[in-house]
This record gives structure tokens, C-alpha cells and sequence, in this order.
């Protein structure tokens, strides 16, 4: 086991590139055990990508991914993604399985594996803790809408009680209630079961109730990284400008 | 000094496109053998396995069935005419058997459902990827290539032999009726025709080539959804990449098939 002070996940200066288009270009951030981070940044700066380059869904160029400061190999990353889940920005659901079986999805088979009943009734309850009646479970991801969606890929993400997580846009599609009711779920997942989150946001709302720490990402870096209680007063101008919404500062928003 | 940047242009184009040719290429075969091995090893998903036979084979016998049934009997009709040319119609019930089970039977079959199987299998997974689901397995903990890729290749492996000896029967039959019916043969000598001389390797030949063209059906459909473009756009080219490259490696695949069955 490692000590308290190495971080659950860092990256160093992870770099990468589409073609020509450089997305990250040297991203420094960890994230401690039992710690809520929570990333802001424009559309389109590559949160997501941050993302999948951490699970290895896209090579990154140059540039060190530890996890409990070890790199990450291929065995070590499938050994993390045994106790992991994520959301994903668009939900992602399988669609030929239906609402229940895409959330006890981990619970159907591999280590995990519970009799289809048990199954059934862990994801009815998971649902539940997102909001959704258990008339929901038999139904198709096709037939929901998109803020249900959501709702479900959340309940997948923590059906299997990860120890880490990832929520791309947890609140987006939301009316305010049911993002309230978001925010407090992954609050709880952080506080009681003492999960290793990184969220990914543009609802400002949703950053101080869910980040213990907050980091800016702009331009393929890190630009500002701080506990949420200095997100007011970071003396940044980017952070200021995002934070509050305005169109004019040192972001430019129509290039 | 302009001809000589254009004919540098031109060389340039012809070397990138050899370039691409080779990495496609390389691609694919890394891609077959992962598959292979993946089929090869544990953890199966049964489940799914049995999901993508009924798909691929259960929901191809109509298709299959009338694909064989009309060249049943176009063949009989030309095999008459070609035989009556040198007075030997007689051999019409053998050699529609032989030319069926050889190999129509397994060639057409194989190419409609390539139409199919191969465009479903691509649109499918092309989707998948484009919406992420693919990524979504891996962070399930469940591989893609084992989930989605292993069962979709044993089953077509599996269903496609299955399709051929039912387009065998259906092909023969096909011959029996247009003989009978059009020709004026006699059924009973009709069918121990057909019995006596067809041999127990045409049958066998023609299965081998079925599950060879099963296994590039849903190759084919794997590896372009799997590796789909972005987009509606990624899926379409995907699908339509996945039939045309299935059509060709069939009928390549079967050339070299019967060459090497040809001599044993
Ligand atoms: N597979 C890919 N191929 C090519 N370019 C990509 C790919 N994935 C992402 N990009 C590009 O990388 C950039 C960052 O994308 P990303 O999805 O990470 O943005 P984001 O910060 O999550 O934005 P948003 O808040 O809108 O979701 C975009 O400009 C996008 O076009
Ligand atoms: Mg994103």
C-alpha cells in the first residue's frame, strides 16, 4: 500500500495530438485518494480526452499516467478498472440491453457476478438513487429521454460501488431538482464511501457541491488549480471570466 | 520545373496510397488474429454467442433458401441445353448436385449473406463506436474484442456450414422440380442420379468453403465497425466498406479454396 501523500491518480505533462490539432499539451494534475476533483474549461479543451487517456481509450503522445504513483501498465490499468466507473458524456448505454441490464451490467458477469435476480434488484435500486421508478428498468435505452439517459449511465457508473470514478457532464440535460439531486449522489459516493472522483463540469452550481478541488484546464494545460473555497477569490482573470460567464476577457469566445 | 513537381506530385500520391494499402493490410491481419485468439480463449460469452447464430443463421434461411432454389433450377435448364448439344442430357441431375454443393451453394450463399450480415455486423458496431459504447465495455471491465468481436466470428463460422448444407438441399430440389416438371425426367431416376455420383468430399468441400466464408462475412463487418469513422458518415462508409471487401475476399477466398480441394 502506498502512504496517504501519493496521489490516487497524476498525470505529468501528458501530451496529445490530433493530427495537426493539439489538444493537450502538457497536462500536470493529480488527484489524492477520496478526493472530488472537479475540471472546468471551455468546450472543446479536451476534458474528455483527459479522460480517455487515463483509461488508455486513446494513446497519449509523451508524458507519464501514474496511478498510486506507479505508470500505469496495461495489467495495472485493468486491475484499476475492476473497481472503477464511469459516465460518460453522451451516456453511452448498450442499446440492444435493456435499462436493467446496462446497469447491472458488471453485476451479469466476470468476478462480480450475482444471480440475475440479485442483479435485478441491486440496479432497480440503483436506479432508484437516481431517480428512476423501477418501471423504467424494462424498458430500452432508445425509449428514454436524454436526461434519463444520463440518469441511467450514472446508476451503471456506480452500480459495482467503485472506488474510483469519473462523471463526464453528470448534470447536463438536467432540470435543476434532478441536478440537485445528481450532485448530492456523487457528493455521497465521495464522502461516505470514500471514492476517488474526477467530474467534469460546466454547471458552476455543480462544482461547489460536488469539487474539493477545482482545476482549470486551457489551452492543453492546467491553467489554475485550487480547493473550491479559492475558486471566488483565485486572482486569475481566465478562472474569473469562466466562472461568472462573461463574454468579454482574456478567453476569447468567438475566434 | 512545373512537369517535374507534378510528376513528384503524382509519385507522391502513388507511394501514400501504397503506404495505406500496407497498413490496412497489416491491420486487418492483427485485428484477425486477435480475434481468433480471443474466440480461442475464455471468458465466452454463450449468451451472445448464441444471440449472433440465431441472427446470422436462423434470420439468413429464407434468403439463402430462395437464393438456392432459383439456381437450382436455372442450372437445370442450362445444363440440359449444354448437354443436349452433344446428346447428354442425363447428366443433368449429377451435375446440378456437383455444381450446387461445390459450389454455388456455398458462394451465393456466402455473398447474400455478406449483404446481410457483413452491412448489419458494421452498422452495428460502427455505432457502437461512435457513441461510445465500445469504450464503455472496456471500462466495464469486459474486452470488446471478446464481448463483441469472438462470438459475432464463431457464429458465423458455425451458422455459415449450417446455411450451405440447407442450400445444398434446396439447390438439388430446385434442379428435381425444373427437371421433372419442365425437363420430362423421371423422378425416381432423377434423384438416384443425383445420388450416385455425387461423393461424400463434394459435401465436405463445399462446407469447408461455407465456414471460410462465414469466417470473412463477420471479419469483414467486425473489423470496418469496429474501426468506424466518426459520425453518420463513419457508419455509412463503414458498412458499405464491409460488404464490398467481403463480396471480394469471397470470391478470392474461393478460387484458392477450390484450388487446394481441388487437388486432394
Ligand atoms: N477521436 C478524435 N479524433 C480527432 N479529434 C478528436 C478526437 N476526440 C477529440 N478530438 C478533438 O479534441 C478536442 C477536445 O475534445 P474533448 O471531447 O476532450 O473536448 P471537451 O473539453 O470534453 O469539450 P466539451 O466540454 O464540449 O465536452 C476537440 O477539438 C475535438 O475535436
Ligand atoms: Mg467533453
Amino acid at each position: 500500500m502506498s502512504d496517504a501523500g501519493t496521489p490516487m491518480i497524476e498525470l505529468r505533462g501528458v501530451s496529445k495530438s490530433f493530427g495537426a490539432k493539439h489538444v493537450l499539451r502538457g497536462v500536470d494534475l493529480a488527484v489524492a485518494r477520496g478526493e472530488s476533483l472537479v475540471v472546468i474549461g471551455g468546450s472543446g479543451t479536451g476534458k474528455s480526452v483527459t479522460l480517455k487517456c487515463i483509461l488508455g481509450l486513446i494513446p497519449h503522445d509523451s508524458g507519464q499516467i501514474l496511478l498510486e504513483g506507479q505508470p500505469l501498465t496495461p495489467e495495472r490499468r485493468a486491475r484499476m478498472l475492476e473497481r472503477f466507473g464511469m459516465l460518460f458524456q453522451g451516456g453511452a448505454l448498450f442499446d440492444s440491453l435493456s435499462v436493467w441490464e446496462n446497469v447491472a451490467f458488471r453485476l451479469l458477469r466476470g468476478p462480480a457476478r450475482r444471480p440475475r435476480a440479485e442483479a435485478r434488484a441491486l440496479a432497480v435500486d440503483k436506479l432508484r438513487r437516481v431517480g428512476l421508478g423501477p418501471d423504467v428498468a424494462d424498458l430500452y435505452p432508445a425509449e428514454l429521454s436524454g436526461g434519463m439517459q444520463k440518469r441511467v449511465g450514472l446508476a451503471r457508473a456506480i452500480a459495482a460501488d467503485p472506488q474510483i470514478i469519473f462523471f463526464d457532464e453528470p448534470t447536463t440535460g438536467l432540470d435543476p431538482i434532478m441536478a440537485g439531486v445528481i450532485n448530492d449522489l456523487i457528493r455521497e459516493l465521495v464522502t461516505e464511501m470514500g471514492a476517488t472522483a474526477i467530474t467534469i463540469t460546466h454547471d458552476m452550481s455543480s462544482v461547489r457541491a460536488i469539487a474539493d478541488t477545482v482545476a482549470m484546464l486551457h489551452e492543453g494545460r492546467i491553467r489554475w488549480r485550487g480547493p473550491v473555497s479559492r475558486l471566488d477569490d483565485s486572482g486569475d482573470p481566465y478562472v474569473d471570466q469562466f466562472i461568472h460567464g462573461r463574454a468579454e476577457g482574456p478567453i476569447e469566445a468567438v475566434r | 520545373m512545373t512537369v517535374m513537381t507534378s510528376i513528384q506530385g503524382f509519385l507522391a500520391a502513388i507511394g501514400a496510397a501504397t503506404l495505406e494499402l500496407c497498413r490496412a493490410i497489416g491491420a486487418l491481419a492483427l485485428f484477425a488474429v486477435s480475434a481468433v485468439a480471443h474466440a480461442a480463449r475464455p471468458p465466452w460469452y454463450p449468451a451472445e454467442l448464441g444471440r449472433q447464430i440465431l441472427r446470422i443463421g436462423y434470420f439468413s434461411l429464407p434468403v439463402v433458401g430462395l437464393t438456392a432454389l432459383f439456381t437450382g433450377g436455372a442450372l437445370a435448364l442450362q445444363i440440359y441445353l449444354g448437354g443436349s448439344r452433344f446428346n447428354a442430357e442425363s447428366v443433368v441431375p449429377s451435375i446440378v448436385a456437383i455444381g450446387m454443393v461445390r459450389e454455388l451453394g456455398p458462394v451465393l450463399g456466402a455473398l447474400m449473406v455478406a449483404g446481410r450480415v457483413s452491412a448489419s455486423i458494421a452498422a452495428e458496431l460502427g455505432t457502437m463506436r461512435v457513441t461510445e459504447q465500445i469504450d464503455a465495455l472496456t471500462t466495464l471491465s469486459t474486452d470488446p474484442m471478446k464481448y463483441l468481436v469472438a462470438p459475432r466470428i464463431l457464429a458465423a463460422v458455425i451458422a455459415m456450414p449450417m446455411l450451405a448444407a440447407v442450400s445444398d438441399v434446396i439447390g438439388v430440389m430446385g434442379g428435381y422440380l425444373v427437371g421433372v416438371e419442365r425437363l420430362g425426367f423421371n423422378p425416381g431416376a432423377y434423384l438416384r442420379n443425383t445420388a450416385d455420383y455425387l461423393l461424400l468430399q463434394d459435401v465436405t468441400s463445399g462446407l469447408i468453403k461455407a465456414a471460410a466464408f462465414g469466417f470473412i462475412v463477420a471479419l469483414m463487418g467486425c473489423y470496418h465497425g469496429y474501426n468506424s469513422g466518426r459520425g453518420a458518415q463513419g457508419v455509412g462508409r463503414a458498412t458499405t466498406n464491409a460488404v464490398v471487401s467481403a463480396c471480394i475476399l469471397i470470391f478470392a477466398a474461393n478460387y484458392i479454396l477450390t484450388e487446394a480441394l481441388f487437388s486432394s
